[in-house]
């Protein structure tokens, strides 16, 4: 015999069936219950940086849109900054850097509009490779400076659930404008076979002035979008 | 002096797997390719935070927070409550628990669902709460009905409420189901079997809880939730670049 670990097992994972619209976005199921909705407004008045709007469509593996699909984005601020204590620096009032969108029920088109986020450090904020802050340094609730450690290229983290997904699944939103950070990303280059690198990076057109990327998600098939274990 | 450093990777195992074909829309919604792992940077160990002043305390008293004047939910009145801890078996304070579920008929209120049985004019469907200061949430609502849907011709969900739970890193990120104690439709539900460890499965299934349930009142039922839990760093590692 041996002793016994007493960690916990996670709770496993289910569907978020096809009704996610009415706990998590009940105006959109047809009805008025909060007096305020979570997740409309990413970036609010203040951010600085570039306003920019993201817009896509998730695709099965028949090459239909689905269109009972739920999304949340996390993103850093223009400076690469995330609203929260272990992220060092601060944000401007009212970036909570988190949002939340369902899909067109006729159409599965889905966008959201933000700012555009700022180069984060990579493999940051584990103990093993983040030090004491020197001097002047931006620091995380627990003293540590990330600086001098390799940069990511701008990205949002996208986190996508829906009907016949039995676990939410992990994306991450590349920018197209953004080639070179792209090609040093560690992450991009964790992905052995390049051409499936493209499957993270958004186009970018202009739409009466403002920026409008492009992101679609395939789930399976040709194409398919690289998804991450995180 | 510990600080925390990176979250235990998922045991994949334990989750369903992508693609479950006894539920059969995950065939064509399930990814084919292997996921690509990725060792944690800041984009995945923080995640956004909420408080009070997002939500108001009515929100998770499912009975009364779509009920016109007066009135309340039709249903087995029921209290859900529990804690939200990590795998180290620490509470989790403060973080944001949203639920959503069918009335007391098996009936959604959402434009999509068609099932024949009544909507409820005093039921929305939907709650939300932060748990407190020792990670315990809790909700009253009233016990959701079992309903039909389309996988096989008679396919029937158990009863369930629906729960999405946010912890502290976007790593942590959870929707899942809550089924309930003594439900013959659990072990035929093809979502439930999605799961493939029975042991897995259990951990969904909330227990009857009659210390909770307030005499004369309402029933309780106990679902503790577990996020992921990190791993702490006692000694200085090698720095090691990627
Ligand atoms: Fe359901």
């Amino acid at each position: 015999m041996v002793q016994k670990l007493d960690y916990l097992k996670e709770t496993p994972s289910q569907t978020a069936g096809p009704y996610v619209h009415i706990g998590l976005a009940p105006g959109a199921a047809g009805f008025d219950i909060y007096q305020q909705e979570l997740g409309w407004d990413i970036a609010g008045p203040n951010a600085k940086g570039e306003r920019i709007r993201v817009e896509g469509i998730v695709i099965d593996a028949t090459g239909s849109p689905v269109k009972d699909v739920m999304l949340e984005a996390w993103q850093a601020n223009s400076e690469g900054v995330y609203a929260h204590p272990e992220s060092p620096g601060e944000v401007e009032e009212g970036f909570r850097g988190w949002g939340r969108v369902i899909t067109d029920f006729e159409t599965g088109e889905w966008g959201f509009d933000t700012i555009k986020p700022g180069p984060v450090a990579a493999r940051a904020a584990m103990g093993g490779e983040v030090r004491p802050a020197a001097d002047e340094e931006l620091q995380d609730a627990y003293g540590r400076g990330h600086a001098g450690l390799r940069q990511m290229a701008p990205h949002i983290n996208l986190w996508i659930v829906a009907r016949g997904i039995n676990i939410g699944l992990n994306t991450r939103i590349y920018f197209e404008d953004e080639a070179e950070a792209n090609a040093e990303d560690p992450v991009m280059n964790l992905i052995e076979w390049e051409r499936r690198r493209k499957t993270l990076i958004a186009t970018r057109t202009l739409r009466d002035g403002l920026p409008v990327y492009r992101f679609d998600i395939k789930l399976q098939g040709e194409d398919e979008t690289v998804f991450f274990d995180i | 002096m510990t600080t925390p450093a990176e979250f235990y990777e998922r045991d994949r195992a334990w989750h369903p797997p992508a693609q479950t074909p006894i539920y059969k829309t995950s065939v064509t919604r399930s990814p084919q390719y292997a996921l690509l792992s990725l060792q944690q940077s800041v984009s995945e160990i923080t995640g956004p935070t909420f408080g009070h002043t997002d939500i108001d305390p009515l929100d998770r008293d499912l009975i009364h927070n779509y009920a016109k004047d007066g009135g309340s939910a039709i249903g087995e009145r029921i209290i859900l409550h529990g804690r939200v801890l990590d795998e180290n078996a620490r509470p989790i304070p403060n973080t944001l628990v949203e639920i959503w579920q069918a009335n007391a008929g098996g009936r959604y209120r959402h434009k999509k669902d068609t099932y024949l049985a009544p909507i409820d004019p005093n039921f929305g469907g939907c709650g939300r709460t932060l748990t407190d200061e020792n990670g315990h949430y809790y909700f009253r609502t009233v016990k959701p009905g079992a309903y039909p849907w389309r996988n096989y011709v008679n396919s029937w969900r158990p009863a369930h409420i629906h729960m999405s739970i946010f912890g502290t890193a976007f790593c942590q990120r959870l929707i899942t189901q809550c089924y309930f104690e003594g439900d013959p439709l659990i072990e035929r539900c093809p979502i439930v079997n999605t799961i493939p460890d029975m042991a897995a499965q259990g951990q969904l299934v909330a227990a009857l809880d009659m210390n909770a349930t307030i005499p004369l009142d309402t029933i309780a039922y106990k679902f503790d939730i577990v996020l992921r839990g990190r791993r702490s760093t006692m000694f200085e590692n090698r720095l090691d670049g990627n």
